[in-house]
């Protein structure tokens, strides 16, 4: 065989401002990669300062308790003597977004097997989109339909004025449903397909492989996506704000008129001047959704590492 | 003759990938199928548990008759028909469950069993796939993490638990190490003592090693099938030669 006569070591030497090329793209190309990084590092940091800084300004300079925020009941913080309670809040957020969770759930997991497992093509081709429809729809056009759709209905069927806990769980169900309906899909299309052809090798029906074998299996990732759900529902203000009534206390039935963190953001934030103990006491339920959404994401981290297990 | 393949044809959309196979398979022994990828082999393997049928755009025509019964008749139940008939995959795909209940995921599907009885059977499951010695302390660890080739024999003692009649195996070995190999080939011989073993390879020395009888495919026909001496020995069909003297393939 005859091989050329190039050899590295012998290369002409007019290859070498070639390399200087190469070399000068590799630093731009790491330039714009670290400073991209850094940018999105310095303003997460700042937001998190930002926050953190007149969020604790109450408990620091006012001498607001701690205590009182996260367990006390009553909120007036232009009264004499100003109450700082944001318990009835933090139980509003809590009980739209568990119980909208509960709801979305197992239709979420429902329509994600229907989708991979008993009608792939059906699923791919029209239910998969109309799913991921529903998380573009702005979130004032949810409230819009809870007002007018859902909050009448529960006035009708049941006892009290039709807003409250269940009306925003159940607005919020639907918005948190692609959520968990995509995660969900993701990880029963990346299951082995080998697990299920070895299950139905066994005589193993249809149900049989799908309740023992392909939802114990990607069960962690299924409650990431729910987890991610209640986190958006957590965060989600306007729709939620528009059907639950947003009175300040802890509310005794489902269909009486309650409130969440982020309803009471919106509500007050135009009402107070910036650097009042009142702004600031709102920029304090701020840093808890910010702290809530840190566990969430931390509570995502743990059930990740044991999909990889 | 426990299996039975008359006037076989099997197609993919537009894609005829057996034809007009005819074949008898007889009970308690080892039979092969070689030939070249894409040849068919695996596809008649998976007709005979009707594993094709999960795949989209499969016609098949011709009968396929076990223990005297048509697999294709309406009346069949696949469920039924999979547990007479059990198959070990190319990869090991044991659950991720423990061990024990690797085993005891088959028994459990096709009806309710004491506990002491379910004991029992795995054990004795995992005994016929030689495993047992190795796995009896860490029945509750899980299946991954054994060995490949442990994971592989905890498929064959998953697939017995079912008590069938008839084994198929699709290149079970293919994703093993030497070693792994020859445990899983000598279990194989073992085996065929007492079940029907039909096993699709790659490796022709594998087939003549372990096999009694061979069949040779090549795009989607039979070209022969033989006893393994005879067919490796002196093979009739030019093309059967050309094959295993490595002409091709």
């Amino acid at each position: 065989m005859n091989l050329p006569a190039t050899d590295i070591r012998t290369a002409p030497a007019e290859k070498a401002p070639k390399r200087q090329r190469h070399i000068a793209e590799e630093f731009r190309g790491k330039f714009y990669v670290y400073f991209c990084v850094l940018l999105m590092i310095v303003i997460i940091f700042s937001i998190v300062y930002f926050i953190a800084s007149r969020g604790l300004a109450p408990f620091i300079a006012n001498g607001v308790s701690v205590k009182e925020m996260l367990f006390g009941l009553k909120w007036n913080p232009e009264g004499d003597p100003a109450a700082f309670g944001a318990l009835p809040f933090l139980f509003g957020s809590f009980a739209t977004s568990l119980l909208a969770a509960v709801i979305a759930a197992p239709l979420g997991f429902c329509a994600s097997v229907f989708m991979t497992e008993i009608m792939p093509k059906f699923g791919k081709t029209l239910l998969q989109p109309a799913i991921e429809l529903l998380a573009g729809i702005p979130s004032v056009v949810y409230g819009f339909v809870g007002l007018s759709v859902i909050v009448p209905f529960l006035r009708d069927t049941f006892p009290g004025q039709g807003i409250g806990i269940l009306a925003g769980a159940l607005v919020l169900s639907v918005m948190i449903l692609p959520t968990i309906t995509t995660i969900a899909t993701d990880a029963l299309r990346s299951l082995p397909s080998g697990l299920k052809e070895g299950s139905y090798a066994l005589g193993a029906t249809r149900w049989q492989t799908i309740s023992r074998i392909i939802l114990p299996t990607t069960l962690p990732s299924l409650l990431t996506g729910v987890v991610l759900g209640i986190a958006r529902a957590f965060g989600e203000a306007l729709a939620v704000q528009m059907v639950i009534g947003n009175a300040p206390h802890i509310p005794h039935s489902l269909f009486e008129s309650a409130t969440t963190l982020t309803s009471i953001i919106t509500l007050e934030m135009g009402n107070t001047t910036s650097g009042s103990l009142h702004n600031n006491a709102l920029w304090s339920l701020a840093l808890i959704l910010l702290l809530m959404t840190f566990v969430f994401v931390f509570v995502v981290r743990v059930l990740e590492r044991r999909v990889k297990r | 003759m426990i299996i039975e393949i008359d006037k076989l044809n099997l197609y993919y959309g537009d894609f005829h990938a057996l034809k007009n196979v005819n074949l008898s398979i007889p009970e308690r022994s080892v039979t092969a199928f070689i030939g070249p990828s894409g040849c068919g082999k695996s596809t008649l393997l998976r007709t005979l548990n009707r594993m094709n049928d999960t795949i989209p755009g499969v016609r098949i025509e011709g009968d396929v008759t076990i223990q005297g019964r048509n697999i294709y008749a309406s009346e069949t139940e696949v469920e039924v028909l999979r547990k007479r008939v059990g198959m070990v995959f190319q990869q090991p795909n044991p659950f991720p469950k423990s061990i024990y209940d690797n085993v005891a995921y088959g028994p459990k599907l096709h009806g309710r069993m004491k506990k002491a009885e379910l004991d029992e059977l795995v054990e004795r499951s995992l005994r016929a796939a030689s495993l047992w010695n190795e796995v009896k302390d860490v029945l509750k660890k899980s299946a991954w993490s054994l060995s490949g080739g442990q994971q592989q024999r905890l498929c064959i003692a998953r697939a017995l638990a079912v008590e069938p009649d008839i084994l198929l195996m699709d290149e079970s070995t293919s994703a093993l190490d030497p070693i792994s190999t020859t445990k899983i080939e000598e279990l194989t011989r073992e085996l065929s003592k007492k079940y029907t073993i039909v096993m699709v390879t790659h490796n022709m020395h594998q087939a003549a090693r372990i096999s009694d009888r061979t069949v040779f495919f090549l795009n989607g026909e039979v070209v022969e099938a033989a006893d393994t001496q005879t067919l490796f020995s002196s093979p009739v069909d030019q093309r059967t030669e050309d094959y295993i003297s490595g002409r091709f393939g």
